[in-house]
């Protein structure tokens, strides 16, 4: 049986990424899209390599390195969970690099960039996900935002991308000084950054309590914007409906899942605090409720996803408030699942008929594969049984109720009703209006198959949970 | 073979949009469909109370989630009910001009899912089926819909993803209302733990209320029940006579299965509440359905009015009561799918169902005269039918609960306002049969042609259900019967 110590995961993503790179510099003559192949081969074999995975050391007998990174359950998921991501995205941004070309002749040049950026993203999604140490994760983080910078304005002669850039990186700093201001004040009450090594020292006793909160407020701050919370949701719509679509993706999805993580490691110390339970239960409350609602009128899709996700990470908040990882792990999968493959569809449809909803007019005729994929992961987001959305709604609302969360399960009721009707608006378009013209829609082999996975393992998962289950106990 | 019929419709559906011949497919596993239920009830073991021809697959161990199947008399009857509407919608779809592929596929959705919901022993799968239907609703209306579709699609829709998720709160709550270790999402299980650790009296007021609030939302409860006549007015006529007849029915099913047993403290503590609700049902839709002008939109609320007599049953929380709220399940389906049927036939003639302007259709079509007779008077619960069997039951039913306790109780006073309903459906089911089928005729409608030979066939097998069950009420009884003998001997 082969053994693959955890950390060469991240380590053969960075070469792969940094490889490409270089072969891009260097051949500059040859198809970019086998740049992209070869992301995507590279990163199934480390997706492969996740599963033959040598044990880390025990917590208590950590040394070195391993006093930052863990590779337990949660984070060995959530690096497949990353892995699976950035395939589909690269796959996407296969689909989108006709755009990139069109909308401007010099950028096809850069191509290649385009896309070794995701897997160097990647990277530093994997390290986030098994960072136990405040450094490493603010390190990882800079690592996976800085990435995103680039990725997002990538369309440089596009004013719309470029102001999401702006944003993103503006408000993306900001985020960050919250987050390292925290962490000060709160290695400066406990002297430690290793997050154990926080929950033993609050645990203690003997400690400030006053200032411990206030440095974890900072740092749920600097959180918050990396999960789109409300009210640090502000950049969402904008950045979402300006970035290259495989990026929004990969923003919505990835960087989001990856907050959600970090966020359940801090938590752990973090609710021993005073009232800490109390402010996610707000944060919480506030941000399905301005999701949901903001996204009520939206015309764009983009837009619309961008709401949703704000949506879903009330719902996922819900979970965390409750503490219950499962839940969160399982919401993040189905999650993954179906705002990829809305992207995906997307993606190809927006090519042709432009992003807002009524582009979708009519799909059904046009494409009948696309809509109803499409249909797959609006019923999904709605959370209709029989898709992995449902289960991840049923989990959430069990734990809730166990916890006795009156207001959250009430409003979350309400705002699920609310999300019927936005995300059925779609559906309503494909299959009720009458199309706007007849030209069918070309989907590539390798796009139409990752759909059909995707489509695939919604429903499955819809209706058979356990693997997921099972994937976070060992 | 219970797995079959569930996954029957679904193959077939999955076969349709792969492109087999719609109508021929969607017959074919609505024939198959039917016979396989009759040859379950000709198995069936009617002195057995507990559930039969289990088959069960774990689907998550975490939680005791199965995949299970199984009937007793009560699912069973629901079973025969369901199979034979869809047979008949199926058989009643004329010509789709769009998306004939989806038509079908849609119908056989929503089939699927009751079917799935109705023999379903797990919690889990008993919700999630019901679900399955809501996405085909929304598109059956908004696509092939009349009228104002846009609004009833989306008024349909919203309602019932509300209603469902509060009662998916309710069915937590019941699942966590026992201890940890026990904690089931089988109904079967679950029934037997809550026998022997009984719900506190509190808990089982907030969860009927939640569940009476959910399923009374399903089953448009006054005065959540605006959704139901506009959607079935609108719906396409096999789209209406699968959810009126079937689909609304499960929230009823769900009360008599979940509630009476579970929760009869609950269920004691709302009754009040229950019986002015229903009588909103009875009295006031009762009137609201006479003053109605167009044809679907009368039928959609008789519809609404109905559900009063069979929340009735279901309140009168005895044998018998309970009994006649699943026999009116039954009668009602059956005679509601065969009013909406001749509606559609009439429309799509028509292409109006304005009272004002039709009249003396009989004439012309002799024989959709005669079988909306027929389903009239069975609406109306004229002897002979199975509606006045069932609803014999349930006022008698009613009438008894509560004379121990005091001669003139609330249900007294409610059985003999319901009564009046009687009256009052006579009213509405006469006036409507008067103008469309009798009087002068629009000299328009002279070219008009009856029913053909092949739509008679389902007409023939809806009228002979109801008929059958009129004159032999005792095949019906001695079905559902042992299910709500145990209830009532568990609980008190």
């Amino acid at each position: 049986m082969i053994a693959i110590p955890a950390p060469h995961l991240e380590i053969d993503v960075l070469v792969l990424g940094v490889a490409i790179l270089l072969f891009e510099t260097f051949a500059a003559k040859i198809d970019k899209k086998i740049f992209a192949y070869a992301g995507i081969i590279g990163l199934t074999l480390v997706l492969i390599a996740t599963f033959f995975l040598a044990p880390g050391p025990a917590p208590q007998e950590a040394s070195g390195f391993w006093n930052f990174y863990t590779a337990d359950a949660l984070s060995i998921f959530f690096k497949r969970f990353m892995l699976v991501t950035t395939i589909v995205v690269v796959v996407m941004m296969i689909d989108y690099a006709p755009a990139l070309r069109k909308a401007d002749a010099s950028t096809s040049a850069n191509l290649g960039e385009f896309f070794s950026l995701p897997l160097l993203t990647c990277a530093g999604l994997m390290y986030l996900v098994s960072a136990i140490d405040f450094i490493f994760i603010f390190v990882s983080l800079e690592l996976v935002t800085i990435s995103f910078f680039v990725l997002v304005s990538f369309p440089r002669r596009n004013p719309i991308a470029l102001e999401a850039g702006v944003k993103y990186l503006i408000l993306g700093a900001l985020s960050a000084a919250f987050l390292v201001y925290g962490i000060t004040w709160i290695f400066g009450v406990t002297g430690e950054t290793n997050l154990a090594r926080i929950t033993a020292s609050f645990a203690s006793g003997k400690i400030d309590n006053h200032a411990a909160a206030f440095g974890a407020v900072l740092v749920l701050v600097g959180l918050g914007f990396k999960i789109a919370a409300v009210p640090f949701q502000m950049w969402v719509p904008d950045v979402y409906q300006g970035a290259p679509t495989p990026v929004t993706a990969f923003l919505s999805v990835g960087s989001k899942a990856a907050g959600f993580v970090v966020l359940l490691r801090v938590l752990q110390p973090f609710l021993m605090l005073p009232n800490m339970q109390r402010l996610v239960v707000l944060i919480a409350l506030l941000t399905v409720v301005y999701g949901n609602l903001a996204a009520l009128p939206q015309n764009n899709l983009k837009r619309l996803l961008g709401y949703s996700s704000i949506a879903h990470a009330g719902y996922l908040l819900i979970a965390v408030a409750c503490f219950d990882g499962r839940a969160v792990t399982f919401y993040l999968a189905a999650y993954l699942l179906m705002t990829l493959l809305s992207f995906a569809i997307l993606t190809i449809v927006e090519q042709q008929t432009g992003e807002e909803i009524s582009g979708f007019d009519g799909l059904a005729k046009r494409a009948p594969f696309l809509a109803f994929a499409m249909l797959v992961a609006m019923a999904s987001l709605a959370g209709l049984p029989f898709t992995a959305g449902f289960f991840g709604k049923f989990l959430i609302f069990v734990s809730a109720i166990a916890q006795k969360q009156t207001a959250l399960v009430a409003v979350g009721i309400v705002t699920v009703a609310c999300g019927f009707y936005y995300y059925l608006k779609v559906v309503r378009a494909m299959y009720w209006q009458p199309s706007t013209n007849n030209n069918t829609i070309p989907v590539s082999v390798l796009s139409r198959a990752i759909m059909i996975l995707l489509i695939i393992a919604t429903i499955v998962f819809g209706v058979y949970p356990q693997p997921i289950l099972n994937a976070l106990k060992h | 073979m219970l797995l079959f019929l569930v996954l029957c419709p679904i193959a077939a559906a999955i076969l349709i949009i792969a492109g087999a011949p719609a109508r021929f497919t969607a017959l074919v596993a609505a024939i198959l469909n039917f016979v396989v239920a009759l040859i379950l009830l000709s198995r069936f073991d009617q002195v057995a109370a507990g559930f039969q021809f289990v088959s069960s697959f774990a689907v998550s161990t975490d939680w005791r989630i199965h995949f299970a199947f199984g009937v007793d008399g009560l699912s069973l009857l629901m079973l025969l009910l369901s199979t034979i509407v869809t047979f008949a919608a199926v058989w009643f779809t004329g010509k789709i001009d769009n998306y004939e592929r989806a038509f079908y596929a849609c119908l056989l959705f929503i089939s699927a899912g009751a079917i799935g919901a109705f023999t379903s022993v797990d919690l889990f799968f008993f919700y999630a089926f019901h679900e399955l239907a809501l996405v085909p609703t929304f598109l059956l209306i908004g696509i092939w819909g009349t009228g104002n579709r846009v609004r009833a699609a989306w008024k349909i829709t919203i309602y019932l993803a509300l209603g469902s998720f509060i009662l998916l709160i309710g069915l937590i709550l019941l699942y966590q209302s026992v201890p940890p270790p026990e904690r089931t999402f089988d109904i079967r299980e679950l029934r037997d733990s809550i026998a022997v650790h009984p719900i506190t009296a509190s808990d089982q007021r907030h969860i009927y209320l939640l569940l009476l609030l959910g399923f009374g939302i399903l089953i448009s409860l006054f005065p959540f029940h605006s959704w139901a006549p506009e959607a079935y007015a609108s719906a396409p006529p096999p789209a209406a006579m699968l959810h009126a007849g079937v689909l609304k029915k499960f929230g009823l099913y769900g009360l008599l299965r979940l509630a009476t047993p579970m929760l009869p403290e609950g269920a004691h503590y709302w009754m009040y509440l229950l019986v002015i609700l229903l009588l909103g049902n009875i009295i006031y839709i009762g009137l609201v359905t006479i003053a109605q002008k167009q044809l679907d939109w009368m039928l959609g609320y008789s519809s609404v009015m109905h559900m009063g007599y069979i929340f009735l049953g279901i309140a009168s929380a005895n044998v018998l009561g309970t009994t006649g709220a699943a026999a009116l399940i039954f009668a009602h389906g059956l005679s509601i799918a065969l009013l909406f049927a001749i509606a559609g036939e009439i429309r799509s003639r028509t292409g109006t169902l304005e009272f004002s302007e039709l009249g003396g259709l009989a004439k012309v079509m002799p024989f959709a005269g005669l079988a909306f007779g027929f389903a009239a008077f069975a609406a109306i619960g004229l002897p002979g039918f199975a509606n006045f069997a069932s609803e014999i039951m349930i006022f008698f039913g009613a009438i008894r609960n509560g004379w121990e306790m005091q001669r003139l109780h609330i249900f007294q006073i409610a059985t003999v306002l319901a009564l009046w309903g009687v009256v009052i459906s006579t009213v509405y089911m006469l006036r409507a049969y008067r103008s469309t089928f009798m009087g002068a005729m629009n000299e328009r409608w002279e070219k008009l042609v009856d029913l053909g030979s092949g739509l008679r066939i389902p007409v023939a097998l809806l009228i002979a259900g109801l008929l059958w069950f009129g004159f032999f009420p005792q095949t019906l009884v001695q079905m559902v019967m042992p299910t709500f003998r145990t209830y009532f001997t568990v609980t008190k």
